[in-house]
Formats: structure tokens, sequence, C-alpha cells
């Protein structure tokens, strides 16, 4: 049977290094099971991340070969294995052990995100009324997983560090969600522009590259926020409109 | 007793899936401090992988479902031995719980008419699934999680249980580790929800994640609480067979549901070969009413491959056994033939069918709107667990409720797609709102100082053995357990291959005491395996012994020796208890008598 070499990158906060492993590998593998299998021949407390080897929970983030990836969904037939696979942690988290990183910040930014505050039911018995199409781009924000990669690849996060100032492209897809979704009557505008650091986003689309799940991170939610917080604090013109229309229909893409 | 760091509750809800979010939620409602225990991080439970739906009978398709019918179906589906109390309040309460989450942000896809869209599905008579394409599951522990930051609940991640501590006959709280730092953690708490999930590791062919090691089972059996119907285990019909690194993972009913079809390796259809006769008469017996069905037609009766997971599961073991099976050991699952009859196929499944679409041509190079995927049966759920009353969700020990997966009752011998998340919803609200109640009317109980030392004790051994040349590594005793299981106490099941399962286990128990793990205390996945052993020994003993009591062919349990349904077993449910003397105990429970009402309910709808 083939083999292959994985450059893992072995530590913790107070250090560490790759570390070479060569093992098999057979038709179909990805990357976590060479991971999960390097684990149970050769290194029984390897630390990595998993749960649903299926591209669906998001929990599998790593870095191989400098890419941010799902390492459940990454075939190892896409990687030229005459060389050394290096798997290594995501980076713009702090390091807890081995592919293992600290994501808690992101979960403490979420609450910071003003909830979900319907209109009134359309019905007596309490449901509500939605149409397909105005759905249709909310749901494509909530396919989100939360695997954070695209987090680990913004620049803002990665090399600048200014995680207490800018929650990162994952919270901007979260805040359209809420800010799109067509029975939500919350204003999240004034805490994007000041608490959240929209502004920060340069629109470089890295993040929009790496998200599995294709969301159109940059076009479809960071753009549009950043049009609604310049025509909330910047243009008058569209404000003075819209004190005289409601916000769902002045604002429909 | 050792220092060890102490958190105090009122309610402390062990799991964090759908269950144990919505038990949280709701008894954070009730003003009491609530906690949150997390195997893995907060939103990745097994729930999310849940794709199908939410079985409701809301009626926003087909106006003649109401909470009659579902029932109906969901007592139908489980053969007569579900807890007919939570079948009911299931049907009854779920339209409500699934408003509930609408109003909480989650945006489910919509009828021409705005409102909620609803799916069709194996073993419901009318389209019953509120559903978003085809990852529901995600989107219900989304709303569940966002919604439950809010509530001032305390949430421990990367959290993994140990014990149950008692005082006395009554459940008092649970100690733990935290997998960063390896270290324990006591938790007192006046009541205590079960919402872990299920038993999947136990068998090598499995949709489930390594989460899904029987725990709450295994937790709640060591503690004294009685566990029933351990022996129905469902194999879900259509996992992924190839490649083998993928081979388990679930391709949702919803396939066949959009028109998908299974094929044998001649190209037949042979889910018409055998239609039971409790279903015949609504069973379509020609492939145009089928088709017609999947497209809505309210006068259509459904296609044979929507009927129940156990009997579509049998059908495809025959035909692969029968050597008409596909190349690697599956059968054809087909939905690129619909091409024949809509205009866009390929963009309507993909609209469909996201998930599945990405699935595949990610993982198996296959690209489902022109080519038949290859599936087969996977290990996928537990209609067995904890045995609760059906109204408060109170296990057989005071302060320990249980809902979800873990808990046991209202699917009885097998479960209807689409009917575990709206169970999640029904189940874990009422455990979460028993369980605050019960919390406010006692007060704390003490659990002794050596029970937590011991537990410490124990779980630390197998560190202690790394430099005993007996030892032996967790992987290998897990591998060797998930074989046996699968070959042995699997889809088909005969007494002579059980019997030798028990042995088997009994060798396997004596291994995992001298099981070693090397490396520190944190972030040790090997340490956490070896750990688990316990618990999915448990429940495979569970597993085993509650198969071989029930001698007769019900459901999910296939007895290959007694082949019939036996009218006799269907009056009661199988319970298993630890004996004094540590030994697994078995009981048979009786059944109690339908109330009249319920019985005309089910007459009506025969
Ligand atoms: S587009 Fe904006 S959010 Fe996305 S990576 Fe670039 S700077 Fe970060
Ligand atoms: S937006 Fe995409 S990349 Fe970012 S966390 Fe969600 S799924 Fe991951
Ligand atoms: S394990 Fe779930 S996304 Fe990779």
């Amino acid at each position: 049977m083939k083999k292959a070499t994985f450059r893992i990158w072995r530590g913790d906060a107070r250090g560490g290094d790759f570390v070479d492993y060569t093992t098999e590998v057979s038709e179909g593998m990805v990357v976590l099971d060479a991971v999960h299998q390097i684990q149970a021949e050769q290194a029984t407390d390897l630390a990595c991340r998993w749960n649903c080897k299926a591209g669906k929970c998001g929990s599998c983030s790593a870095e191989v070969n400098g890419m941010p990836r799902l390492m459940c969904m990454t075939r190892l037939n896409t990687l030229p294995l005459e060389n050394p696979v290096t798997i290594e942690p995501m980076k713009a988290f702090p390091i807890i052990k081995d592919l293992i990183t600290d994501v808690s910040w992101n979960y403490e930014v979420k609450k910071r995100i003003k909830k979900f505050k319907p209109r009134p039911p359309d019905a007596p018995d309490g449901t509500w009324r939605m149409a397909q199409e105005d759905i249709d781009r909310v749901q494509e924000f909530r396919k989100c997983i939360e695997c954070y990669l695209c987090q680990d690849v913004c620049h803002v996060l990665r090399e600048h560090n200014l995680h207490a100032e800018f929650i990162g492209p994952r919270f901007l897809v979260y805040a359209a969600a809420l800010e799109m979704h067509p029975l939500d009557t919350e204003d999240r505008l004034k805490e994007l522009k000041d608490a959240q650091g929209i502004g920060y986003c340069n629109i470089t689309k890295c993040c929009t590259k790496v998200c599995p799940e294709s969301i159109t991170i940059t076009d479809n939610a960071i753009i549009p926020l950043k049009e609604r917080v310049v025509g909330e604090f910047y243009d008058p013109l569209t404000r003075l409109f819209r004190i005289f229309r409601p916000r769902a229909s002045s604002e429909q893409q | 007793m050792a220092e060890y760091l102490t958190f105090e509750h009122d309610v402390l809800v062990i799991g964090a899936g759908g269950a144990g979010l919505r038990a949280a939620i709701e008894a954070s409602a009730a003003d009491v401090r609530v906690g949150l225990i997390c195997k893995s991080l907060l939103g990745k439970a097994h729930t999310v992988m849940a794709e199908g739906g939410i079985a409701a009978a809301m009626g926003n398709v087909d106006e003649r479902d109401n909470w009659r019918v579902h029932f109906a179906d969901t007592m139908r589906g489980g053969q007569y031995v579900n807890n007919w109390r939570m079948a009911e309040l299931h049907a009854k309460e779920a339209p409500d719980r699934v408003h509930e989450l609408e109003a909480w942000g989650a945006v489910f896809d919509r009828t021409k008419d705005g409102r909620i869209l609803q799916r069709n599905f194996g073993g419901h008579k009318y389209p019953r699934l509120a559903h978003v394409g085809d990852r529901t599951g995600l989107e219900m522990i989304r709303t569940l999680q966002d919604h439950g930051v809010h509530r001032g609940i305390d949430v421990y991640m990367e959290c993994t249980v140990v014990t149950l501590l008692k005082d006395g006959d009554r459940v008092v709280g649970a100690m733990a580790y935290d997998r960063e730092r390896g270290r324990f953690q006591v938790f007192k708490a006046k009541a205590i929800v079960m919402a872990t999930g299920g038993v999947g590791r136990a068998f090598k062919i499995t949709s489930n994640s390594w989460e899904y090691t029987g725990d709450g089972h295994s937790l709640a059996y060591h503690a004294g609480a009685e566990l029933i119907d351990m022996e129905f285990v469902q194999f879900h019909p259509t996992g992924m067979v190839w490649p083998p690194s993928v081979r388990g993972i679930l391709v949702t009913e919803g396939v066949r549901g959009e028109g998908g079809v299974l094929l044998n390796l001649e190209g037949r259809r042979f889910m018409f070969d055998d239609i039971p006769e409790n279903y015949r008469s609504q069973t379509a017996d020609n492939e145009e009413e089928g088709w017609r069905y999947t497209q809505g037609d309210k006068n259509a009766r459904r296609p044979p491959d929507l009927l129940t997971r156990d009997h579509v599961a049998r059908c495809i073991v025959r035909e692969i056994k029968e050597g008409r099976g596909s190349p690697h050991g599956g059968v054809f699952l087909d939905i690129s033939w619909i091409k024949k009859r809509l205009p866009n196929a390929a963009e309507h499944i993909k609209k469909k069918l996201p998930s599945m679409y990405h699935q595949f041509k990610q993982l198996a190079d296959i690209d489902i709107t022109e080519q038949p995927m290859e599936v087969g049966p996977t290990t996928h759920y537990m209609m067995g667990g904890i045995r609760v009353d059906s109204d408060t969700q109170m296990s057989t020990v005071e302060g320990l409720f249980a809902c979800g997966e873990c808990a046991a009752g209202i699917n009885g011998a097998n479960r209807l797609g689409g009917n575990s998340l709206s169970d999640l919803l029904v189940f874990g609200k009422r455990a979460g709102e028993f369980a605050a109640k019960f919390a406010s009317e006692n007060s704390p109980g003490q659990a002794s100082p050596d029970q937590i030392d011991e537990a410490a004790r124990r779980a630390l051994e197998p560190f202690e053995r790394s430099s005993d040349a007996r030892g032996e590594g967790p992987y290998q005793i897990q591998h060797d357990l998930q074989e046996m299981m699968q070959d042995l106490v699997g889809i088909v099941r005969r007494e002579d291959e059980m019997l030798r399962a028990l042995e088997g286990i009994e060798k396997l128990w004596e291994r995992s005491r001298r099981v070693s793990v090397t490396g520190n205390r944190e972030y040790n996945p090997g340490w956490h395996t070896a750990l688990d052993l316990t618990n999915l020994l448990t429940v495979a003993e569970a597993i085993t012994l509650s198969a071989l009591e029930r001698k007769e062919s019900r459901g999910a349990q296939y007895r290959d020796d007694y082949p019939a349904k036996d009218e006799e077993f269907g009056r009661f449910n199988i319970a298993v208890k630890k004996s004094d003397d540590g030994r697994m105990q078995l009981r048979r429970e009786a059944i109690p008598e339908m109330p009249a009402e319920l019985k005309q309910v089910i007459e009506e709808m025969k």
C-alpha cells in the first residue's frame, strides 16, 4: 500500500514543533482519516477536534499545507503526496494543544450581538408569513457551520490581532442574517460601526475564498451591511428618506 | 477529600444537542440557576447531522393532517410497544415547539402562501416535516444555541462527565473533567437532566460521531436507573458505503422523499417485491403512483422506498446477501433519473439536497445529479434508553431526568424519520420544566467525599498502568467491540451469535480493566477513549441481553431464529437495571392499557 508523510505541529502554548509521521494511505482518505490513523497507531495523545466527519459541524478546522481547511473534507488525492503534508492549527486563535486552538473568543463575540427580535405574529394563531424569495439570502448566511476558517484567514485578526475591535467575517455574516431577516425589528448598525468595527474590513475577500459552505461573505453580507451603515450614519439623504419609508422595503436588494 | 473545582446549580443539563439546549432554555425560564455541560464545543453536537426535518402535524401542506394522524403513524412505526402517552404528547405538542423555533429566529423553507413548508418522509402519512433544505438539524441547533446564549445559562464546553453523585437514592451532582486541562470538576445540582444522545459508536458502521458512546445511558444505569427497549437499535437504510473512509455517513431519507429510488444491481426497484401487510393499503403498487406521491399528488400512495427504516434496511441486506448488491457492497440510490420527468432536474436536486450533493461530490467524486449513489445500512439511532415518566421525564432515580435520544419510550421498536427532532423539542422542554420544578421544591443534597475521591481514582487508573507491561491501548479494545457488535448483534440477530457476543463482552470488560494510556492529562484523546469504554461496554451488554430476551422480530429487532412477530411480546417492554451485586438484571415491564380514546384513533387510522 502507498505511504505518505504528515508533518504535524505538536506542542502547546509554551511552544512546539513539527513532527513527521509516515502512515499508509488508501483510496478516498481525507486528511482527518490520516490524523486518526496516526492517533490510533503512533501518537495516542495527538489532539484534534472533530465530530461529524462530513463537513457539517465545523470542528476540524486546521491549516493543511498552509491553507485553512476542514480536515474531514480535504481528500488526500487533492494533495501532492510526494512531499510531506503539513498540518497545523489555526493561527488567529491562541493554541491549546497540537491542532486545537482556543476559539472561546468567538462565543464571547456572539453574545455581544443583539439577539433576534421579531415583529408581532402575522396570524391570530401566532405564526408568521414570509415568502421564500425574501429568505433565500438569510438562508445562505444560516448555512454557516461556525468553523471559523474565515476568522482565521482575515488579516485584521490574523495579522493585526484586532480581536478587541473587530468581530470578524463570521459575525458580520451573523449580523447580516439578523439584519436581513424579514421578521427582525432590531437595529444593529450603530454597534457594527462602533464596537464591532465593520470599517476594518477592506474587502479583500479572503474570507469568502475559504468558506467551506461557499457563503459569499463579502459580496452578500459585508458589502450590503457596509452600505447600510454608510446610509444610516453618513448619508443625510438616505437618512431623510428612511424616515418616510419603513426600513424593510427601502432596503430590498 | 482532595480539593476540586466545584460549581453549583439548581438544574444541571448534561449534553448540549437539541434536547439539552431546549431543556436548559426551559429551566432558565423558571428562574433557576442552570448549568449546561457539552462534551464538545457548543453547537457541534450530533443534532447538526439531522437532515430531513422536524415532524409536526401543522397541516400546512395537507390540511388533513393533525395530531391524531401523527400519533397513529408513530405507534404503527413503533409496532405498538411505544409509550402511548409520550406518543400522544409528542404529536400534540410538536407544532407549538416548531412555531416557537420560528419565534426564536429559525428560517424554515416556505409554502407558496408564506407558511412553513412540510415534506414527505418515511412512515408519515402526510407531508409533515418542517425543514431547511437538508440541513434542518443545523438550523435547529443554531437557533437554540443563539437563543440560549442570552439566557444566563452557564456553559461548560469540552467537559466529560465520569460519574453521577448520589445522596441516598437521589442524584445530587456529577463529577466531570475538562478536556483542556484534564482537571476534575464537581458539579452540585438539585436536579440533573441527561441529554447525551445515542450509542452508535458501539458498532463499526455508524453515522454517529465519536461522542455517541452511550454516556447518559451508562451513567444513569450505574446510578441505579432503569433502561428499557435496549434491543431496538435503528439501522438507517442509507449510509454511504464507498470510499471506505466515509462508510456509514448518512444519506438522508429526503433523497427518497424527493423522488430518489432504490435499485439493485439488475436495475430493479426491489422495494416493490416485499410490502408488509400492515402498510399495504397505504403503499403504491406501481412506479407511476410512487412518483406522483413524491411530487405532492394527494391522491397517490407513497412508494415502498419510503417504508419504515427497519423494513427498508432489511430489504437492502437481503439484496446484498443474495448477490444483487452494488460493486462495493451496497445497493443503488438514484435521484438523477428524475431528469426524465422534470425540466432543470439538476438544479432542482442541488436546491433540495444541497448537502447531499456536496457530500458525494467532495467525498466520493460522484455527481448525484448524473450518477446513482451506493448506499447500505448504518447504525443510526437508539430507540432504547433511560426509562422516564411520560409527562415529567423523570427517570426511576429521584432527581434524574432524561430527554432526547438517551431517553426511551416514544419510539417503541422503530422511530420514524423526523420524529427525533420533534422529540428533542417536546421532551427537552418538558424535562427542563419539571427538573426546574423539582429543583425549586427540594433542598440540595450532599454527596459523600469518598464517592468523589473514588471516581477520581478510577478515572486516573489508565495512567498508572502505562508502565505496566500488561497494559493495552484503548483504541484496539474499542475497535474489537465495534467489530463484534456489528457482526453478532447487528441487523440480523441469532441466539447463538448473541451468546458469543456476551462472552466477548465479558472478555472485553477484562481487557478494559487493564487499559493504559500515555501522555499527560491535557487534551488527551487516548485517555478519553479509555474512559468511554465503560459506557460502550455497558450499553453493548444491555443491547445484547435485551435482544436475547425478545424472542421475536419486531421493528428494528430482527431475529433470524424467530422471524415472526409474537403478540405475547407486544405486551411488554424489556427493562435492565443494575442489581445489588453489580450484575445486569432483566425484567419485563407490562405496557399499560391504552385509553379507549387513543385506541379509537388507531382504529380510525388503520
Ligand atoms: S473581506 Fe474583510 S472580513 Fe473578509 S478577510 Fe478581507 S478584511 Fe477580513
Ligand atoms: S462563514 Fe463560512 S468560513 Fe466563516 S465560520 Fe461560517 S462556514 Fe466557516
Ligand atoms: S468533523 Fe465536522 S466539519 Fe469536519
